[in-house]
């Protein structure tokens, strides 16, 4: 298998007021060009920590990510970061927040008008080309994730990484989008890692399904390959035997965590009383 | 279809005026209209009941009306001092046609007309005068606010100046600043008179900490996400403030400046009576010191007419604000 992404014994401690909190340790990866990755596990489990390291934004205290064979030690347009809440320039429109982005990456390669082109290229990509022109707070916030998705794609980057890029969805938005990602991820062949708190989200989109075991010092308990064909059919796959081992396995892994942790904290903490 | 109707503002009146008003409508005129006069009126009658019962050595405490007529007096001196003016400058020209035609090498004098300034006269100083001082202030303090809003070193040795300088009445700030600028500013044939000067700067010296501490508020309270992306843009140091920050940080920087102007006018006027510098300062302590049986009623005209134009320079700053401020919950009132 080739390899794009590479992360090697990644440790993050953070340095806190408390002393120093171990949240990631020895986090080994490989992702081959194309992949659809999602990473799952419990809140506070270190899943933003280790997307944060990728994109750059973070430096892991240990261990490296290396990026076709690059190290990556800052952030960059070729590891384009979707972010939970949008993060669109509140002041700038649809059209102008994706240009900033393209006006930044290509300044030296395309001329004013192909870049113009290719904004609204990217726009129409996500369907939003109907509403280039308005204002994030004009516009739902799945079409702002929309835009935010657009930006990102945009900057034609070598890995795309989205932090629940649609958890803060109603169901049936972030069902058009997901169709809409697996479109996209299909046309374009963008490698992608993708957080998600959503079981159905993950095994419906990813190639494979990285779960993480619970914090401090998190690091991959189990990676489970999704080996459904694509193009995939949410509906035709409700039933599809596969489709629902892999859903199985996912939750069977997050329950089986959190049945190891819970009761572990209250034995050295003092008891819960419960009044009578 | 928006358009090219009226402005919201205008369909109650409309309404009204066709004869359909309905119950919101009638109440956003009532609110808009009938409550506000209904305040300006109970006011004047208290005043002018209060007035009658107040002797001062000057005769009684001028009422409305008093007042009023006072207003129009002083519209009328300085209509008259225009006139002089005006006729002063005709009766030099004319002597200087027939000195030249007398003697052609005769090389003409032309000379200014120095008549005492009316009321309108200071009004206008003291806008300039406060203007050039709300401009100084927010020259420096705009660029200094981001710099501190930025960096947490610089702001961490900026704070205690700030925090030290920013309660300093305008009246402290006066015997210095016009000892320095007579010390400083010794050209013979000055461009700006020194008066000015002293009232410019002491007016920039108060208003400046307003605008600087919410212009690094405002650069410090940028959202982390909206940093990230400037991170993973690679935005350059230029780019990620103009981009970025300025655009932020406009909002909060704007209610500073607000807050400055307010400032400004109300150190100007202080400072002008103290210093005796031209404009509406000098106006009301002249008055007062005049002490004629009008002066009372002049220093009130000059006291709403102080309001007024605070009220005036703080709606232009609002619309100022609402014309350039993307945020437009940050401009509501
Ligand atoms: N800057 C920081 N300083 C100290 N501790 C941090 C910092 N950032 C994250 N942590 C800690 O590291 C752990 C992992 O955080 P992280 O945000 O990666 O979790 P997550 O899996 O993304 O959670 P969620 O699903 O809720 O987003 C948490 O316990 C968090 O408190
Ligand atoms: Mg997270």
């Amino acid at each position: 298998m080739k390899t794009l992404l590479e992360l090697s014994n990644v440790g993050m401690a953070f340095d806190t007021p408390k002393g120093t909190f171990e949240a990631l340790r020895e986090v080994n990866l490989k992702i081959a060009p194309g992949e659809f990755v999602s990473l799952i596990g419990h809140s506070g489990c270190g899943k933003s920590t280790v997307l944060n390291i990728v994109a750059g934004l973070l430096q892991a205290t240990d261990g490296g990510v290396i990026l076709d064979r690059h190290e990556v030690n800052e952030p960059g347009p070729e590891r384009a970061v979707v972010f939970q809440n949008h993060s669109l320039l509140p002041w700038l429109t649809a059209f102008e927040n994706v240009e900033l982005a393209v006006k930044q990456v290509f300044r030296k390669s395309k001329s004013k008008q192909e870049m113009r082109d290719w904004v609204a290229h990217n726009l129409e990509l996500v369907h939003m080309a109907h509403a280039m022109h308005k204002k994030p707070e004009e516009i739902s916030g799945g079409m702002k994730q929309r835009v935010g998705i657009a930006r990102a794609l945009a900057m034609q980057p070598q890995v795309l990484l989205m932090d629940e890029p649609f958890g803060a969805l109603d169901a049936l938005t972030r069902a058009h989008l997901q169709d809409s990602l697996m479109d996209i991820h299909r046309q374009l062949g963008t490698t992608v890692i993708m957080i998600t708190h959503d079981v159905d989200e993950a095994v419906l989109l990813s190639d494979r399904i990285v779960m993480m075991t619970n914090g401090p010092a998190a690091t991959i308990g189990e990676i489970l390959p999704v080996e459904l064909p694509r193009p995939r059919d949410r509906l035709a796959l409700a039933d599809h035997p596969t489709y629902n081992r892999c859903r199985q396995r996912v939750l069977q892994f997050l329950y089986e965590k959190q049945r190891k942790v819970a009761p572990l904290p209250r034995r050295d903490t003092t008891p819960v009383r419960r009044q009578a | 279809m928006a358009t090219l109707t009226a402005p919201q503002w205008m369909a109650p009146y409309q309404a009204l005026i066709k004869g359909q008003i309905n119950r919101s409508q009638m109440q956003a005129i009532l609110r808009q209209v009938l409550w506000p006069v209904m305040g300006i009126a109970v006011f004047l009658l208290m005043w002018q009941l209060a007035a009658s019962h107040i002797d001062t050595s000057l005769g009684k405490f001028p009422g409305p009306a008093a007042v009023w007529e006072q207003m129009g007096n002083l519209v009328d001196e300085h209509q008259q001092a225009r006139q002089r003016e005006a006729a002063f400058h005709e009766r030099q020209e004319k002597y200087i046609a027939m000195r030249l035609a007398q003697d052609p090498d005769w090389v003409p004098v032309h000379r200014d007309y120095t008549g005492a300034p009316t009321f309108f006269d200071q009004i206008g100083t003291s806008l300039i005068t406060v203007m050039s001082g709300f401009l100084l202030a927010s020259v420096i303090a705009i660029p200094l606010g981001i710099v501190i809003g930025l960096s947490s070193t610089v702001h961490a040795a900026m704070n205690p100046l700030i925090q030290l300088f920013k309660p300093v009445s305008p009246l402290a700030w006066l015997p210095l600043v016009t000892m320095v600028v007579s010390a400083l500013y010794t050209s013979s044939d000055p461009m700006v008179a020194k008066s000015f000067l002293n009232s410019m700067f002491t007016v920039t010296l108060c208003c400046l900490w307003p605008t600087l501490l919410n212009t690094a508020v405002g650069v410090t309270s940028v959202s982390q996400d909206l940093l990230n992306v400037s991170r993973v843009l690679r935005l350059s140091a230029l780019a990620h403030v103009r981009k970025i920050v300025l655009p932020s940080a406009l909002p909060m920087m704007f209610t500073g400046l607000r807050l400055s102007l307010g400032i400004a006018w109300m150190v100007l006027i202080a400072a002008e009576m103290l210093a005796q510098n031209p404009g509406l300062g000098k106006f009301v302590w002249d008055e007062f010191q005049n002490g004629s049986s009008q002066s009372l009623s002049r220093i009130m005209v000059a006291v709403v007419v102080i309001g007024l134009i605070g009220f005036l320079l703080d709606r232009l700053m609002l619309m100022l604000q609402r014309a350039l401020v993307w945020d437009k919950t940050s401009a509501q009132r």
